[in-house]
């Protein structure tokens, strides 16, 4: 580590990023957002808010759902990040990606990424038994699940009816 | 933002340390308020501690019955742990309710207790803000506190306690162990008096390690209900955290807690007192949520969550009864 008084504080770090190896030196207030859009050029994962509200810049950190705008990318070094650009393996897309398709479950595509990491991620959480604030019992793929479960995903252009269709239709 | 380094520690002692050497200099746990205060100049720390390697992120049962959550321990996780979802749902239930999927999986247990006030001005480096700078003012006494306290706030300080999940441990006689000493939980957060600046009792590199909650057969039966301005990931405008323990239709115990109304999560101890014997009829539910709110003062705009949080009461009772 690097400092001088007043000074951007550079550090060294790695860590994984769509199964790849990364290593780089980033000034320490470097959001995992800003190393992915402006460091690795992976410009799927978007800056919305860049608050935490919006949920465009959602990735899998460590497999869970995260916003990468509130994650520091120093106290991530050694993370396994997955962004929408590793969803498709091959390039075929997975199959909340071609539902996504099917049902229009987008209009303008801002949020879409953070759209399909965050219901990636949603879906494993469902498949580990996770409750959320309306679970009653056992916890099922309704779509009174999925809106609760996604809100912290936000789309202005109100794509919500086929976006709920598409995740219901992806999952289990 | 302004530079800052950053120490990811080997141990909780050289964690305390790196801040005892240094007033500006702050722990790190899941960021998730943290970094969004550095981005908007609220924060300016010299220097990041990371503790989320360094306190404990498990769930564990004591011996008596209670269980001990790890400070490092992700809200996500505590909320699906299965001995929280058994015994004290209303604790899993209030997490469920609080922030989005992706914060809750990064947010900690420890930062959770410790995320500032969401008050406008707080937020806003242009405007004056006791809290944020001793003295200068409070612009949300006569302006946009429609969401603020009504118990417990002064002339100096009119913001709430934005936390869910301390409302539930408040209501559960949670304890907090910090590197330092063991405190209830109730007594953590402060009032703001004329020193709204201190959120909490804690000093300066004293760190919360875990908090303990005692065995409590009745809060298998709990819930928590919260009412926002929309149907999710938004702040409480009331919440409401309560056990309850009725035989032959006469309460027998009870744990209330309110959130949404005060600078601190708010443990509704007048309202347990007038409950315990009484009946378990909405007419003694709504006669102790008076007996709580007594001492309410409503801000200009704001007389509404009165009529709110005595029915949230009425209602979170109604339900368990």
């Amino acid at each position: 580590m690097t400092e001088s008084p007043g000074q951007a504080v550079l550090v060294e770090l790695s860590l994984r990023v769509n199964g790849e190896e990364r290593s780089l030196v980033v000034d320490t207030r470097t959001s995992l957002l800003d190393l992915l859009r402006e460091r690795l050029g992976l410009t799927g994962a978007k800056k919305g808010c860049d608050h935490g509200q919006c949920g465009a810049c959602t990735v899998l950190i460590d497999g869970r759902r995260a916003n990468a705008c509130l994650a520091l990318a120093v106290a991530h070094t050694d993370a396994d990040v997955v962004t929408v650009e590793g969803l498709a393996a091959n390039g075929d897309l997975d199959p909340l990606q071609r539902a996504f398709v099917e049902h229009d479950a987008f209009q303008c595509g801002y949020c879409t990424p953070g759209q399909l990491c965050s219901a990636t991620g949603m879906l494993d959480e469902l498949a580990d038994g996770w409750p959320s604030a309306v679970s009653e019992g056992d916890v099922e793929l309704t779509a009174a699940e999925v809106r609760e479960r996604m809100s912290g995903n936000i789309c202005r252009c109100g794509a919500y009816a086929n976006l709920v269709a598409a995740i219901v239709e992806a999952g289990p | 933002m302004k530079p800052f380094r950053y120490e990811r520690p080997q141990d909780a002692t050289a964690a305390a340390a790196l801040l005892e050497r240094e007033p500006e200099a702050t722990f790190l746990g899941g960021g998730t308020n943290l970094v969004d205060l550095m981005r908007l100049g609220v924060a300016q720390p010299s220097l990041l501690v990371d503790v989320t390697r360094v306190v404990d992120d498990r769930v564990e049962e004591t011996a008596d019955g209670g269980l001990r959550i790890g400070a490092g321990v992700r809200n996500s996780d505590l909320a699906a742990h299965p001995l929280v979802r058994e015994r004290y749902p209303l604790l899993s239930s209030a997490l469920l309710h609080g922030a989005s999927g992706q914060l809750r999986n990064l947010a900690t247990t420890g930062g959770n207790l410790l995320q500032r006030t969401r008050c406008v001005y707080f937020q806003d480096v242009t405007r004056p803000c006791n809290k944020r700078e001793p003295g200068s003012g409070c612009p949300a006494r006569e302006g946009e506190h429609h969401n603020l306290a009504i118990l417990g706030w002064s002339e100096q300080c009119v913001a709430t306690h934005p936390s869910d999940m301390a409302v539930a441990l408040a209501a559960l006689d949670a304890v907090v162990h910090t590197s330092r000493r063991s405190l209830p939980l109730v007594d953590l957060h402060r009032l703001p008096g004329d020193q709204p600046q201190h959120d909490t009792v804690l000093a300066h590199g004293e760190l919360i390690e875990a908090v303990e909650l005692p065995p409590l057969p009745f809060a298998r039966r709990s819930r928590y209900v919260k009412v926002r301005e929309r149907a999710s990931f938004a702040f409480a405008t009331v919440s409401v955290a309560a056990a309850l323990d009725v035989e032959d239709e006469v309460v027998r115990d009870v744990r209330l807690a309110l959130g949404g109304v005060a600078h601190k999560p708010w443990r509704a101890t007048r309202a347990e007192e007038a409950l315990r014997g009484s009946p378990a009829s909405a007419e003694a539910f709504a006669a102790a949520a008076d007996a709580e709110l007594a001492e309410a003062r409503p801000l200009r705009d704001n007389a509404y969550k009165l009529p709110l949080a005595r029915n949230v009461v009425v209602r979170t009772l109604s339900e368990l009864a």
